[in-house]
C-alpha cells in the first residue's frame, strides 16, 4: 500500500491536493517552508493582506470539532484575500459515505475552489479528493488517525527556525502515538527532511504495532529516550484513554511520561519543547515547562498561519496553472 | 434431457479420473463416462475439445442478499453469476434480513431459488435467534426444513456459555456448525490487519489473536460437546497451525479459506481503496503464504468464494465506514488457475478444493462425477483470456479489487442436475 502521489500533484508535478506527508518529495516540503518564510516576514508587518487568492472561495469543512486549526485556516485564507466559509458539521458514528459525498456535491454546486477538510475517519480527505470536481483542491486538516500534514509542516517550520537545519537533529515524540495523526505526519516529514533520528516514547498501549516500520526508534522509558535530544514534541493525552484500559491514571502517566523540569534537563541544553495543543497541564507536560524558556508552543500557533497560507496558495496556483 | 459431452478432458478428483473421455447425462443423472450407452440419443451435444470437464463447484459461503437487501443483489442475479462461474451448489449464510432463523425464511429462499431455476441452494440456519448470540434457534425445525448446517455468519457470540450450549444442541441434532472465528472484543471494530500497513495509514487493526483465540476456544468446546465444526474463512498462518494441531489430535474439524486471501495481502491494498475492505482482513504476506501451504498440505480442506456483493453506496466513503466484503464468485476459477500457473497448486487439487472437499465437509452426495450420481458438471477452458468488466461480469456487485484485471480461464457450460444452466 502506498499513497498515490499522483493524487496530490497535478500533471505538471505541482501541489494540487495536500493530503499526506507520506509520499512527498523533500523539495516540495522545502518549498512549502520557504514560501511560508516569505509570508511570515510580511505577516509581521502592519498590512497583512495579500491579493493572491482574491475571488477564490475556500470552504473549511470540519466534521470534527476544532478551534485553533479552524481559526488559523480561516485567518490564513482571509490574509490571502479569499472568501471563506467555515462549516462545523457534527457527525454521528452512523453517518454514511453518501452523506459525506452529498455534502461535497452540494458545496461544489456553489462553485468553491478549495476544501479544507477535517474528519474523524482515516482516509476521508483522500476520499473527498478522489470524488470532488477536478478544479477543486483538497487540504487535509486531519483525518482520523492517519495524517495531519499542515500541522506537521508548521512544526517543521518551527523546528527549522529554531535549529536552522534538520540534518543532525534528534527528535523525540512523546505520548499517544497510536491515536495521533500529528505524530504520523511528523515522523514522515522529519524523515523526508533528513533528521538524524526520530524517536517515539510511549507505553506499549499507546504505540501502533510495528511502529519501527515508519522509521523511528522506540523507547518506553522517558529518561532513556530524552538523552541527546534536540527537539521534544509532547502529544496531547485524550482523557478517554483512561476509560478504554489503555492507561491506569493521569497521575501515573505524568510520572512515567510527563515532561517536568527535571526530565527536560536530560535532553540537550538547547532543546526546544513543542506541543500541537491543546495542552493538558500536569498530564503530559508541567506548566513550568510549557511556559518556560525552551517552549516554542505559542510560536507553533503563530507559524501555523504562514504555513497554511503557503500550502493554500501553492495548491491554488497549481490549479490556476492548469486552467491557463 | 439427454446430453452428450464429448472430446473433453475429464478431471474428477473424487474418482481419480484424469483422461479424455465422453460424459453422458440423462434425466438429471450421469449415465456413462467413456463410451455412450447403447442406443443413447442425445438432445444436446457439447463438443468439449480442449476443455476440462469437472464436477460443478460447491461454494461454502455465498451472499445472495435476498431477502432484505435486494438493492445490493438478488437471488436471480447472484445464482446467475454463480452459474456463469461454474458453481452448482451454494451455501447461504444466515445473515439475510430477516435472518434465517425460522423455517419460513429458509423456505422462502428455497422457493425463490427454484423460481430462478437454480436447484441446489443450501441455507445455513442461524445458530441463535436473530443471530443475537443469546437464545438458541429452533435447530430441529430448521433441520427438518432443510438447512445444511448452522452458523452465525460474522455476528459475534460474546457469551461462551451460549456457544457451548448451542454446540451441544447442534450436536444433539447432528448438525454441522460453520464457525467464523473472530473474538469481537479483540477485533475492537477494526477494519484492517493489525500490522505495519494499518499503523502507517491510521486504520484500526484487527490482531491475528482475534481469530486464533476464538478458534482455540471453539476447539476446546468441540472436545467438550462433540459438535461437528467447520471453520470458515481463516486468514492467518497461526490459525492454520492450530487447525493442523487439532487434526493431528484426532478432532474431526475442517476449514476453508476465501480465494482472495490466497492472492492478496495487506501490502497489496491501494490506499484507502474500500474494495480491499474485507472481514477477516487481508493479512501479511507470511499469512498468505501459510494459508497457501495449508491448502497444499490439506490442512485447509476447501477454498470458498465468500462472495459478498454490495451496492455502490456501501463502498463509497472513508475506508473504515465502508461495508466489508468482496464480490468474488466469478473470479474464483481464474484465480484458482492462477495458483496452478504460479506452481502453487496442482490442478486436480484445485478442482477438488472447489468440489470434492466442500461436498465432504457438507456430507452431500455431490462434487464428483459418478455413474448414477446427480449430473452437476462444469466445463471450462483453462486458456481463454478475458477481462473482468461491465460486459463480462454477471453479479450485481461490482465491488472487486480485480475489476478490469486480465483473467485466464473461463467457464463454457454449467450443468446442474442434468440441465444446462449456463452456456457462454
Amino acid at each position: 500500500m502506498f499513497v498515490d502521489k499522483d493524487l496530490q500533484l497535478n500533471s505538471l508535478g505541482k501541489l494540487k491536493h495536500f493530503l499526506s506527508i507520506q509520499g512527498q518529495e523533500q523539495s516540495l516540503l522545502t518549498e512549502i517552508l520557504n514560501t511560508a518564510e516569505s509570508f511570515a516576514d510580511i505577516s509581521a508587518q502592519q498590512v497583512k493582506k495579500f491579493p493572491l487568492l482574491r475571488g477564490k472561495t475556500i470552504v473549511n469543512l470540519f466534521f470534527e470539532n476544532s478551534t485553533r486549526t479552524l481559526a488559523t485556516f480561516e485567518l490564513a485564507a482571509t490574509r490571502l484575500s479569499a472568501d471563506v466559509l467555515s462549516m462545523n458539521i457534527a457527525t454521528s458514528a452512523t453517518s454514511k459515505g453518501e452523506s459525506l459525498l452529498d455534502t461535497i456535491r452540494n458545496l461544489e454546486a456553489m462553485q468553491v475552489d478549495m476544501f479544507v477538510v477535517r474528519h474523524s475517519l482515516s482516509g476521508a480527505a483522500h476520499f473527498i479528493a478522489q470524488h470532488t470536481a477536478p478544479h477543486i483542491s483538497v487540504i487535509n486538516a486531519g483525518d482520523g488517525q492517519h495524517e495531519h500534514p499542515t500541522q506537521a509542516m508548521l512544526d517543521m517550520f518551527t523546528i527549522r527556525r529554531a535549529k536552522q537545519q534538520f540534518s543532525g537533529l534528534r527528535i523525540a515524540i512523546v505520548g499517544d502515538i497510536l491515536h495521533s495523526r500529528v505524530a504520523r505526519s511528523q515522523v514522515h516529514a522529519l524523515n523526508i527532511l533528513g533528521a538524524e533520528e526520530v524517536r517515539v516514547i510511549a507505553p506499549k498501549t499507546l504505540l501502533p504495532v510495528e511502529v519501527e516500520s515508519l522509521g523511528v526508534s522506540v523507547y518506553h522509558d522517558l529518561t532513556a529516550g530524552l538523552k541527546n535530544v534536540d527537539v521534544i514534541i509532547m502529544l496531547r493525552l485524550q482523557k478517554e484513554r483512561m476509560n478504554s484500559a489503555l492507561l491506569p491514571s493521569e497521575s501515573e502517566y505524568f510520572k512515567c511520561f510527563g515532561l517536568s523540569d527535571e526530565k527536560l534537563k536530560i535532553a540537550n541544553k538547547d532543546a526546544i519543547v513543542m506541543h500541537p495543543g491543546p495542552i493538558n497541564r500536569g498530564v503530559e507536560i508541567s506548566s513550568s515547562v510549557a511556559d518556560g524558556p525552551q517552549s516554542v508552543i505559542l510560536q507553533q500557533v503563530t507559524n501555523g498561519i504562514a504555513v497554511r497560507m503557503a500550502i493554500m496558495s501553492m495548491a491554488m496556483q497549481s490549479n490556476n496553472a492548469r486552467a491557463e | 434431457m439427454r446430453i452428450a459431452i464429448f472430446n473433453g478432458h475429464i478431471i474428477d478428483p473424487a474418482n481419480k479420473l484424469d483422461e479424455l473421455a465422453g460424459l453422458y447425462i440423462e434425466d438429471g443423472k450421469i449415465v456413462a463416462i467413456g463410451d455412450a450407452p447403447a442406443g443413447f440419443e442425445p438432445q444436446t451435444l457439447i463438443d468439449a475439445q480442449g476443455k476440462i470437464v469437472c464436477p460443478g463447484f460447491i461454494d461454502l459461503s455465498t451472499r445472495l442478499r435476498e431477502p432484505g437487501q435486494t438493492h445490493k443483489a438478488t437471488i436471480q442475479s447472484e445464482t446467475h453469476a454463480a452459474a456463469s462461474a461454474g458453481f452448482t451448489c451454494l451455501c447461504i449464510p444466515p445473515d439475510t434480513r430477516p435472518v434465517i432463523d425460522t423455517p419460513e425464511v429458509l423456505e422462502l429462499i428455497k422457493d425463490k431459488a427454484e423460481q430462478c431455476a437454480y436447484k441446489h441452494i443450501y441455507p445455513i440456519a442461524a445458530l441463535t435467534q436473530k443471530l443475537a448470540g443469546k437464545e438458541l434457534s429452533c435447530m430441529y425445525a430448521l433441520k427438518q426444513a432443510g438447512c445444511i448446517a448452522v452458523g452465525h455468519a460474522q455476528a459475534a457470540i460474546q457469551d461462551l456459555l451460549v456457544l457451548r450450549r448451542a454446540m451441544e444442541y447442534a450436536a444433539t441434532h447432528d448438525l454441522l456448525l460453520m464457525y467464523c472465528p473472530q473474538e469481537s472484543a479483540l477485533s475492537n471494530q477494526g477494519c484492517a490487519h493489525e500490522g505495519a500497513m494499518a499503523s502507517r495509514y491510521g486504520l484500526s487493526g484487527i490482531p491475528v489473536a482475534a481469530e486464533t483465540i476464538a478458534l482455540m476456544q471453539c476447539i476446546e468446546l468441540i472436545e467438550q460437546t462433540g459438535c461437528r465444526v467447520h471453520f470458515r474463512g481463516l486468514s492467518s498462518g497461526r490459525a492454520v497451525s492450530l487447525i493442523a494441531k487439532a487434526k493431528q489430535s484426532g478432532l474431526a474439524v475442517t476449514a476453508d479459506v476465501g480465494m482472495h486471501h490466497l492472492h492478496l495481502c495487506d501490502t497489496d491494498m491501494r490506499p484507502f481503496d474500500s474494495h480491499y475492505h474485507v472481514l477477516p482482513p487481508l493479512r501479511s504476506q507470511q499469512d498468505k503464504e501459510a494459508l497457501l501451504a495449508g491448502v497444499q498440505d490439506g490442512i485447509i480442506d476447501a477454498i470458498c468464494s465468500d462472495h459478498q456483493p454490495h451496492d455502490v453506496d456501501a463502498k463509497l466513503g472513508a475506508f473504515p465506514e465502508t461495508e466489508p466484503g468482496m464480490a468474488t464468485i466469478e473470479a474464483v476459477l481464474p484465480l484458482m488457475l492462477r495458483l496452478v500457473e504460479q506452481g502453487n497448486l496442482d490442478l486436480v487439487q484445485g478442482i477438488a478444493s472447489l468440489s470434492e472437499f466442500p461436498a465432504k465437509i457438507l456430507a452431500i452426495n455431490a462434487g464428483h462425477l459418478a455413474i448414477g450420481g446427480i449430473a452437476d458438471v462444469c466445463i471450462f477452458d483453462a486458456h481463454e483470456k478475458w477481462q473482468i468488466n461491465q460486459q463480462t461480469w454477471q453479479s450485481r456487485g461490482q465491488n472487486t479489487p480485480f475489476w478490469q484485471d486480465a483473467m485466464l480461464g473461463r467457464v463454457c457450460f454449467t450443468i446442474q442436475a442434468g440441465k444446462v444452466i449456463y452456456s457462454q
